[in-house]
């Protein structure tokens, strides 16, 4: 054995020098696991980023159809104008004197079986606490209350300046929340671990707290309630979902409408005015500045101060004031005619709302086009008089607007003081803001910062733009203050410093993708202002899971939405698929179908790390891609009757479609006609060079209209997507079409083998 | 001759595309440069295993001269392809990784315990294995579970094989 010390210390050496190689290897081996998991992570994010972000520049895609439609659609018949100018138009917005009414909340009587918290004005603390308890408990405000106190809110906010200015001497510190977007769970959250609004403890919450989440309605009615509670302690800021056209597509108006069925427009037509009085911004200590998208190069804090804040009733819109206006008016005086009475097309720029793309502020086609000379009273019309004549009643309408428009304009200026009775009217009529005001409202609440310098337009989101440390330092200086608190875009630590820490974003939703996805945090700014964080998840099952869980959770989440949209462009993938498919052998090279796949959907996501998860199998690096196609369908939805090009379709225009359906559902009742349905499916096909028949559209209305009485619910038809899906993730294998059924239906779409 | 030259060229073409991915995602300015602080993360999601040696070597390679705090793309294009190519840092099998695991394991308990790893992965006889903060990040990015057993780690090591989705 020959133990002497020597050896002995020869054998500790090695072992020492293994032990030292073991730990190298094994830390080699764990840097690399981490750097996977790190990896999947940041693409993870990226796919959800880029499938929202895609959303909204949907919306400004839709808003730019429309005026496209006026420009280009020409009627083929008598029901198809009146359709589209009824569509085109929005009667329902007409009537503002219907204001009026909502003072008319006290005729609505609240039931004895009425369980839920009861309000009285003016409000006491215990009032607001019991409303966070009732719905803890999932109770639901009556409508009564709700009407009650939006309009006591929009009292007090007529009141509130632009940008509210509020001081640290007289509270002990001021916690600011950002976008909580209807989740109720993380307000509880914060005012349970933060404590509840008081005197001491003043709060800002910085915009879009609806949309998305399930419980816009109870958070707005929290925050409505501790502001008349506490009116110089806690402060909202309006976001730009705090606009009733984002709130058609992202489902507020769709929540309220599901919970108040009775008073639900109502409520919708309140909040309208409620939003467009919430203040833009809010400066602490005349330091630090709160507001909830940026700035931009042009950021004018002393114009923003002065303009008035509720003629931006949706940045959606651009109703803005020409210049040239006046000599119009003088044209217009000249070609008087006999007025059809048809309402202007809401898209118009002098229209009352107009939902265009925020970056597009020149002037549309519609009122350049030449004023027709008369209008012919009945007898057969062609299509183009047709089209002129809807054009030219629309100009008549104009002119009388415009007239109106520079009525109200000098009589505004004599009377600089505006009281809450004059706002009230004005909001009904054609209060205008000039182009500048407009767009400095669309740079504070729609703009992201970024790291590189300047200031550009940020294309991504269609309004605002994307500001550099410059352009926040410029802001700084000029305004003497000391740091920005923006909110507007989800971080993954819910909140991010950026900008040499002169530019803080906090966003307050946690699990806001996906159960997993992301902190939410909020910051408390003490008499020094320094910012200190507080993150939190509302959600105890993400505290159990381990790192790689919670990742692969929201992972599994992440592509199961990217799935969704490759087969949604089922048909143009199989045709980039076909080009690299030259002697149409069936494969194709795994790298060509990341090139083919990035160039038909333009996520600029890297789909070579994504491959894995998205390619079940390839032998030797070739793909069959019809099977792979087929694959996708497989999970997807499946409806009865619809063959699965139409269902491709129908799911790539889905958000589309559903908010063309709200806008067409004027009375927010939920159902459309079959014909209703029929003509907007024509239009955004005809639009979109979606290639579908008559027939086929008469079959999906057909097959859709369940209880065959011509009325399509169109909530559940959206629902029946998403029930569809859930009822695949369980399990259930439903029959789905297969493509070869695509012959024999007669419908063309482009690709279909 | 040529065939084999234009299998190669395709190869190398490939491997650009993912390398320009695998950056791409650390790109937050887009303008072809990343933290340096990155670049490890990004050779490692690439499939290779370096040392904490191996990698500053590395990095020296793809630095500016006048250290910047950023990597470039084109200078790191080059040296990972060559990387890629000689498959260099090729990952450890998993037998070799369960015996550096036994050899830790002196007393053959089949298990490490969470404080040991940390104490094995941070120092070594006195001599630092890696960057200060690794305990700190060690400690958080371990298995919640509460017996803190190191075997559930090995265990769960994502395959190399990609993953089968099973549809529906």
């Amino acid at each position: 054995m020959g133990s002497g010390t020597s050896t002995r210390h020869h054998f500790a050496f090695q072992n020492a020098e293994r032990a030292f190689k073991a730990a190298a290897l094994i830390q080699r081996w764990y840097r690399r696991y981490m750097a996977r998991l790190e990896m999947r992570r940041r693409c993870t994010w990226s796919i959800f980023q880029s499938i929202e972000y895609a959303g909204q520049q949907d919306q400004v895609k839709l808003h730019d159809f429309f005026s496209y439609l006026m420009d280009h659609f020409i009627p083929s018949s008598h029901n198809e104008r009146d359709f589209l100018t009824r569509m085109l138009t929005e009667d329902r917005f007409a009537q503002d004197s219907e204001m009026e009414k909502c003072s008319d909340y006290e005729s609505i009587e609240v039931p004895n079986s009425y369980t839920g918290p009861r309000l009285s004005f003016p409000l006491l603390p215990d009032h607001a606490t019991a409303l966070i308890e009732a719905f803890r408990l999932k109770q639901q405000l009556h409508a009564r209350y709700v009407l009650n106190l939006l309009y006591e809110t929009k009292k007090h906010l007529v009141q509130l300046p632009n940008i509210n200015r509020v001081s640290t001497c007289y509270s002990e510190e001021i916690t600011v929340c950002g976008d909580l977007h209807g989740q109720l769970d993380d307000l509880i959250f914060i005012f349970y671990k933060n404590g509840l609004p008081s005197p001491e403890r003043s709060y800002v919450f910085n915009g879009d707290f609806v949309d998305r989440g399930k419980d816009s309605v109870e958070i707005l009615m929290i925050l409505f309630a501790f502001m008349l509670v506490y009116p110089k302690e806690f402060h909202l800021n309006r976001g730009n979902h705090e606009d009733h056209m984002v709130n058609l597509r992202y489902g507020f108006t769709k929540e309220v409408m599901n919970k108040y069925k009775i008073h639900g427009k109502e409520i919708l037509r309140t909040l309208k005015d409620v939003f467009c009085w919430l203040p833009l911004a809010t400066l602490i200590d005349e330091k630090v500045l709160i507001l909830h998208g940026g700035v931009s190069d042009i950021t004018d804090l002393e114009l923003l101060d002065k303009i008035e804040r509720n003629k931006i009733v949706s940045t959606m819109r651009c109703k803005t004031r020409r210049k040239n206006e006046k000599q119009m008016e003088e044209k217009g005086k000249a070609n008087r005619k006999s007025s059809a009475q048809e309402p202007i097309p809401w898209f118009l720029p002098q229209s009352r709302s107009l939902p265009s793309s925020p970056l597009r502020f020149s002037s549309y086609k519609a009122h350049k086009t030449s004023r027709s000379s008369s209008i012919p009273c009945g007898g057969c019309l062609d299509r183009r008089e047709l089209s002129r004549q809807v054009r030219s009643s629309v100009e008549l309408e104009l002119e009388r607007y415009r007239q109106q428009a520079g009525l109200l304009v000098t009589r505004q200026k004599e009377e600089p003081s505006r009281s809450a009775s004059e706002a009230d009217s004005e909001a009904g009529e054609l209060q205008k803001p000039t182009q500048e005001e407009w767009r400095q409202v669309v740079d504070i609440l729609w703009s992201d910062p970024m790291a590189q310098e300047g200031c550009k337009a940020n294309t991504i989101r269609g309004g605002g733009c994307y500001f550099g440390p410059d352009v926040t330092q410029q802001l700084l200086q000029k305004y003497n203050l000391q740091f920005l608190i923006r909110s507007h875009e989800c971080k993954p630590e819910g909140y991010e410093f950026c900008h040499n820490r002169k530019v803080l974003t906090i966003f307050s939703a946690s699990n806001y993708y996906e159960v997993g996805s992301n902190r939410g945090a909020y910051v408390k700014l003490g008499p020094a202002l320094t910012p200190h964080i507080v993150q939190y998840q509302a959600n105890k099952v993400t505290n159990t899971l381990t790192m790689r869980q919670r990742i692969s959770r929201v992972e599994e989440s992440a592509l199961r939405a990217l799935r969704e949209k490759l087969f949604a462009h089922s048909s143009d993938l199989l045709s980039e698929f076909k080009k690299h498919d030259a002697d149409k052998v069936g494969l194709i090279t795994l790298s060509d179908w990341a090139a083919a796949v990035e160039s038909v959907l333009h996520l600029g996501l890297p789909w070579r790390m994504l491959r894995s998860q998205l390619v079940n199998s390839s032998a030797d690096n070739m793909l069959e891609y019809k099977s792979w196609l087929k694959n996708l369908a497989k999970e997807q939805v499946s409806h009865e009757n619809i063959q699965s090009s139409l269902l491709e379709t129908l799911y790539r225009n889905r958000s589309n479609l559903e908010t063309i359906f709200r806008i067409i559902d004027s009375d927010h009742s939920g159902f459309i006609s079959l014909d209703e349905f029929r003509q907007t499916w024509k239009l955004l096909s005809s639009h979109m060079n979606i290639d579908i028949t008559e027939n086929c559209i008469c079959d999906l209305a057909r097959s859709i209209d369940f209880n065959k009485d011509g009325h399509i619910d169109i909530n559940e038809f959206l629902e029946a997507f998403r029930l569809v899906e859930k009822s695949c993730l369980e399990g259930d294998t439903s029959e789905c079409p297969q493509a070869t059924n695509a012959k024999d239906s007669g419908c063309n779409s482009p690709g279909a083998c | 001759m040529a065939d084999e030259k234009d299998r190669e060229e395709i190869i190398v073409a490939e491997f650009h595309k993912k390398i320009k991915e695998a950056f791409e995602v650390f790109d937050h300015e887009s303008n072809n440069t990343v933290d340096v602080r990155e670049i490890g993360t990004i050779i490692r999601s690439l499939g290779c295993c370096p040392t904490e040696g191996e990698l500053h070597d590395l990095i020296a390679e793809v630095e500016e001269e006048e250290p910047t705090g950023y990597i470039r793309f084109e200078k790191f294009l080059p040296v990972m392809t060559e990387i890629l190519l000689e498959r260099r840092y090729r990952p450890i099998p998993e037998d070799v990784l369960l015996r550096a695991f036994e050899v830790l394991d002196s007393a053959k308990r089949g298990f490490l315990t969470k404080d040991e790893l940390i104490k094995y992965m941070t120092e070594e006889d006195g001599v630092s294995l890696c960057r200060p903060g690794w305990s700190a990040v060690a400690q958080s990015r371990l298995t919640a579970t509460s017996t803190s057993q190191v075997q559930v780690i090995l265990l769960s090591q994502p395959p190399e094989q990609p993953h089968t989705t099973t549809p529906g």
